[in-house]
C-alpha cells in the first residue's frame, strides 16, 4: 500500500490564512483562557468573525462553540459581518456628543441612506459608531479609513463621504 | 543588572543629552499626532538637514503636553520654550529663528505664566514633554526604575506597603479606596501564586488620561507595577489595555521588551530574589470591564460579567488566586513616592485626599487638554483658570466628572475642592478624570438621556435591574424629552433610579442613575418645562 501523500504545506482548506491563525493559537498553547486573544487574531487575518470560523477556533481551543460564539457577541470590537471598502468611525464620547456630533450622525445617516452599525448596499461605506476615541481634545472627531479626522462639521463629513463614492465610480464594475 | 549599572546608563545617556546641541520635543500622543504632529516632525528633520544641524539636534516624540486643542505641540528642551499649532511652515521658521539665532517665534510661543500651567502641579506627567517616550535610557536617565532598586535592595515588602500607606494614596480609578490597604490585604493572602492588574480599561467616554500616560510614560507603569508586586508577592502582571489604544499599546509592547532586555523585568531582578513578568491582554470594547471582577473575567478570556463580592479579587481574583487590581494612574503615582518618601506626597492635597490627580478637561470650553492639579483644588480655578471658561458668547452651565457614573456639578458649587468627598456630597463622583464643560446650548434632559443611552447598550446583562431599569430609565427619560410625559412619569423616573442603584450587583448599575439623579437635583426645571399638563379626566355619565 502506498503511504499517504506527504501533507503540502497549505492548510486543508486551501486557504493559507488559516496557517497564520494556528500560528496565533499555539503562541498561546491552545489554552481556552486566550480565546480573546485568539479572536483578535482571527478579526485582524479575516476582517471579522464568520460562523465557520468561530467552529474552527472552537475546536482548535477545545471550548464550546456556545462559549466561543458568547464571547464574541459579547464584545463590541467583534465583527460578525464584513465591514464595507471604506469605514466611517464617528466618535459618539461625550465631549464629542457636547460638540454636536449627533448633527453629523444625522446628516451622514441621510446621505448615506443606512444607520450607524450598517454598510450601504454596495459594500462602499461602513458607519461605525465608537465609544471613544480618545482624542476629546479635537472634538467631535470621526476616524475615516484609520485617518483621525478632529473639529469636524456635519457638511465636512458628507463631503468626505462623497469623495469615496467618487472614486469607487472611477474604478469599473 | 545592579544599581551600578542603572547609574551607568543614566550618566551614558545623559552625557549624550549635552553632547547634543539642543533638542526638539514634538507631541506623539495620539491627539497631536491627528492633527499632523508626525508631518511637523519631518518638517523639523528636513529643515534641520538643510542646515546641517541633524546631528547636532535631535527631534524626539514625547508625551502628551497639556493642550490639546491647540496641537501639534513642540517643546525646545534648552529653554523650554512651548510652541502651539506648529504646522510645516513653523517648524521651518522655528530651526530658523529660534534654534539658528535663539530669538522665540513669538506667533506660536505659549505663555509660559499662563495659568494653564502656572496653576498645575505636575507629579504623574512629570515626564512628559521632557522624555522620549520609546527609549528607555532616557526614563532611566530621570531617576527611572530607581524607586524600583531602592524597594528591592533597601525595603522589606511591609516597608513598601507602610510607606505607600503613610502617604495617603488613594484609588484613582474613581472609588478612591486607600491603595496601601489593598496592598496589605493581598500581601496578608496565603497563596503561592498571586497576581498584580493594572486597570487600563479606560471605558469612560471622554476621557483620554489612561491613555495618555501610557503612550507618554509607560516604564512609570512598569516600575510601579513591579514595586506592587514585590510588595505583595506577585511575580506575574497584566495590563489589560482597551483595543481602541493602538498606539498606547504598541508603546508598551516596546517599553516591556526594553524593560526585559536591560533585566527590568524578568528573573532576579537587581540580583534579588524577585521575578516578575509583565504581560499583555488587549480588551475588546465592553465598559463593564472596567469593574473588577469583569475584568478579571474578561483576562480568563470569558464574557465580562461580574461576580458578587466578597469574595474581592484581593483574596480570590484571577485564576482563583488572590489579585492586586490598580488603575494606571495608581501605579504612576508609586515611584515617585518611594523614591521621594510619604511624607512629601502626604504634605500635597488635603488631608484626607493626598497627592494630585489628572484630568481630561473637554467639551464647551477654551483649553481642552490633560491637565494636574493637586487635589482640594477649587473647581472654579480648574476651569476658569486652568481652563480659560467657556468660549466666548457662551456661558458655563454644569461640568460633568465621573462620565456615564457622576454627575453634573452646577455654577452653584464651582467653589467645591476638587477630592473625593467633597464631589461625593453634591451627588457625583471623582471619577477616573474625566471632566467635560457643557454650556447653555446643552440640555440637561438629554445629557441624561445620552449617558442611559450608554448604560443601557453597555449593561452586561447578568443582574436583572441593571438590564431591565436602565432600559426602563432610558424609555422615560426619552419620553420626557420629546414632551409626551407628565409629573407621574418624572415621580416613576425617581423611584426606578433609586431602586436601580439599591440592588444592582456592580457599580456599573449601582452608579448608572448618578447623571440623571444629578440632573434633577440641579436642573428640575428643564425637566418640568417638558412635562405636558396632567389632564384631568371627567367620567362621561358625570352630568351637570
Amino acid at each position: 500500500m502506498p503511504l499517504p501523500e506527504k501533507k503540502s504545506a497549505a492548510h486543508p482548506s486551501g486557504d493559507n490564512r488559516f496557517k497564520l491563525l494556528d500560528r496565533a493559537i499555539t503562541k498561546h498553547q491552545s489554552s481556552g483562557y486566550a480565546l480573546i486573544e485568539v479572536l483578535h487574531a482571527a478579526q485582524g487575518i479575516f476582517g471579522y468573525l464568520e460562523t465557520d470560523l468561530l467552529i474552527y477556533i472552537a475546536h482548535a481551543l477545545r471550548l464550546p462553540l456556545s462559549r466561543v460564539y458568547g464571547v464574541a457577541t459579547f464584545y463590541h470590537f467583534f465583527r460578525m459581518k464584513p465591514n464595507g471598502k471604506h469605514t466611517f468611525v464617528l466618535c459618539t464620547g461625550t465631549a464629542c456628543y457636547v460638540k454636536g456630533a449627533g448633527a453629523i450622525q444625522e446628516k451622514v445617516e441621510k446621505h448615506c441612506g443606512v444607520k450607524f452599525g450598517e454598510t450601504t448596499p454596495d459594500k462602499n461605506v461602513s458607519l461605525i459608531a465608537a465609544r471613544c476615541v480618545g482624542s476629546c481634545g479635537l472634538a467631535p472627531v470621526a476616524v475615516l479609513d484609520n485617518a483621525v479626522v478632529g473639529k469636524l462639521n456635519p457638511d465636512d463629513a458628507v463631503q468626505r463621504v462623497r469623495q469615496w463614492e467618487e472614486k469607487t465610480e472611477e474604478v469599473p464594475a | 543588572m545592579t544599581l551600578e549599572d542603572l547609574n551607568e546608563v543614566a550618566e551614558k545617556e545623559l552625557a549624550r543629552q549635552q553632547a547634543l546641541k539642543n533638542r526638539v520635543l514634538y507631541c506623539s500622543a495620539a491627539g497631536c499626532v491627528s492633527c499632523g504632529s508626525e508631518a511637523t516632525r519631518d518638517a523639523f528633520k528636513a529643515s534641520l538637514k538643510e542646515k546641517g544641524l541633524e546631528k547636532e539636534i535631535e527631534v524626539i516624540g514625547s508625551g502628551c503636553m497639556g493642550l490639546c486643542g491647540e496641537g501639534p505641540l513642540v517643546k525646545i528642551a534648552s529653554d523650554d520654550t512651548l510652541y502651539q499649532n506648529v504646522d510645516e511652515d513653523a517648524a521651518q521658521k522655528i530651526v530658523r529663528q529660534h534654534l539658528l539665532d535663539g530669538k522665540k517665534v513669538e506667533n506660536n510661543a505659549l505663555d509660559p505664566a499662563n495659568p494653564f500651567f502656572s496653576s498645575q502641579l505636575k507629579i504623574v506627567l512629570e515626564n512628559f514633554g521632557r522624555i522620549n517616550a520609546e527609549r528607555i535610557e532616557e526614563y532611566i536617565a530621570v531617576d527611572g526604575y530607581e524607586a524600583l532598586a531602592k524597594a528591592l535592595t533597601e525595603m522589606k515588602p511591609d516597608e513598601v506597603i507602610d510607606e505607600i500607606r503613610k502617604s495617603g494614596l488613594r484609588g484613582r480609578g474613581g472609588a478612591g479606596y486607600p491603595t496601601g490597604l489593598k496592598w496589605g490585604i493581598v500581601r496578608k493572602a496565603a497563596s503561592d501564586q498571586k497576581y498584580v492588574i493594572c486597570n487600563a480599561d479606560e471605558g469612560d467616554p471622554g476621557a483620554f488620561m489612561d491613555r495618555s500616560v501610557l503612550e507618554g510614560d509607560p516604564h512609570r507603569i512598569l516600575e510601579g507595577m513591579a514595586i506592587a508586586a514585590y510588595a505583595v508577592g506577585a511575580n506575574q502582571g497584566y495590563i489589560y489595555i482597551r483595543a481602541e489604544y493602538p498606539l498606547a499599546i504598541e508603546r508598551l509592547r516596546l517599553a516591556i521588551k526594553q524593560a526585559e532586555r536591560l533585566g527590568l523585568l524578568g528573573n532576579r531582578i537587581f540580583e534579588s530574589q524577585f521575578n516578575f513578568r509583565i504581560d499583555l491582554r488587549i480588551g475588546a470594547g465592553a465598559f463593564v470591564c472596567g469593574e473588577e471582577t469583569a475584568l478579571i473575567r474578561s483576562i480568563e478570556g470569558r464574557r465580562g460579567s461580574p461576580k458578587p463580592r466578597p469574595p474581592y479579587p484581593s483574596e480570590k481574583g484571577l485564576f482563583g488566586a488572590p489579585t492586586l487590581l490598580n488603575n494606571v494612574e495608581t501605579y504612576a503615582n508609586v515611584a515617585p513616592i518611594i523614591n521621594r518618601g510619604s511624607a512629601w506626597f502626604a504634605a500635597i492635597g488635603t488631608p484626607k485626599s493626598t497627592g494630585t490627580k489628572v484630568f481630561a478637561l473637554a467639551g464647551k470650553i477654551k483649553n481642552t487638554g490633560l491637565i494636574e492639579v493637586p487635589m482640594g483644588i477649587p473647581l472654579r480655578t480648574v476651569i476658569f483658570d486652568i481652563g480659560g471658561g467657556t468660549p466666548e458668547g457662551t456661558e458655563f452651565k454644569a461640568a460633568q466628572t465621573g462620565g456615564p457614573s457622576g454627575g453634573c456639578i452646577p455654577n452653584d458649587h464651582l467653589d467645591l475642592p476638587v477630592d473625593y468627598e467633597s464631589l461625593a456630597t453634591v451627588g457625583s463622583i471623582m471619577g477616573s478624570g474625566g471632566m467635560i464643560v457643557m454650556d447653555s446650548e446643552s440640555k440637561m434632559v438629554d445629557v441624561a438621556k445620552y449617558f442611559m443611552e450608554f448604560c443601557a447598550d453597555e449593561s452586561c446583562g447578568k443582574c436583572v435591574p441593571c438590564r431591565v431599569g436602565t432600559k426602563h430609565i432610558y424609555l422615560l427619560l426619552d419620553k420626557i424629552s420629546k414632551g409626551n410625559a407628565t409629573a407621574d412619569d418624572v415621580a416613576l423616573l425617581e423611584e426606578l433610579c433609586e431602586m436601580v442603584k439599591d440592588t444592582s450587583l456592580c457599580g456599573l448599575g449601582q452608579s448608572a442613575p448618578n447623571p440623571v439623579l444629578s440632573t434633577l437635583r440641579f436642573f428640575r426645571h428643564e425637566y418640568e418645562e417638558l412635562l405636558k399638563p396632567v389632564e384631568t379626566y371627567i367620567p362621561s355619565d358625570v352630568h351637570e
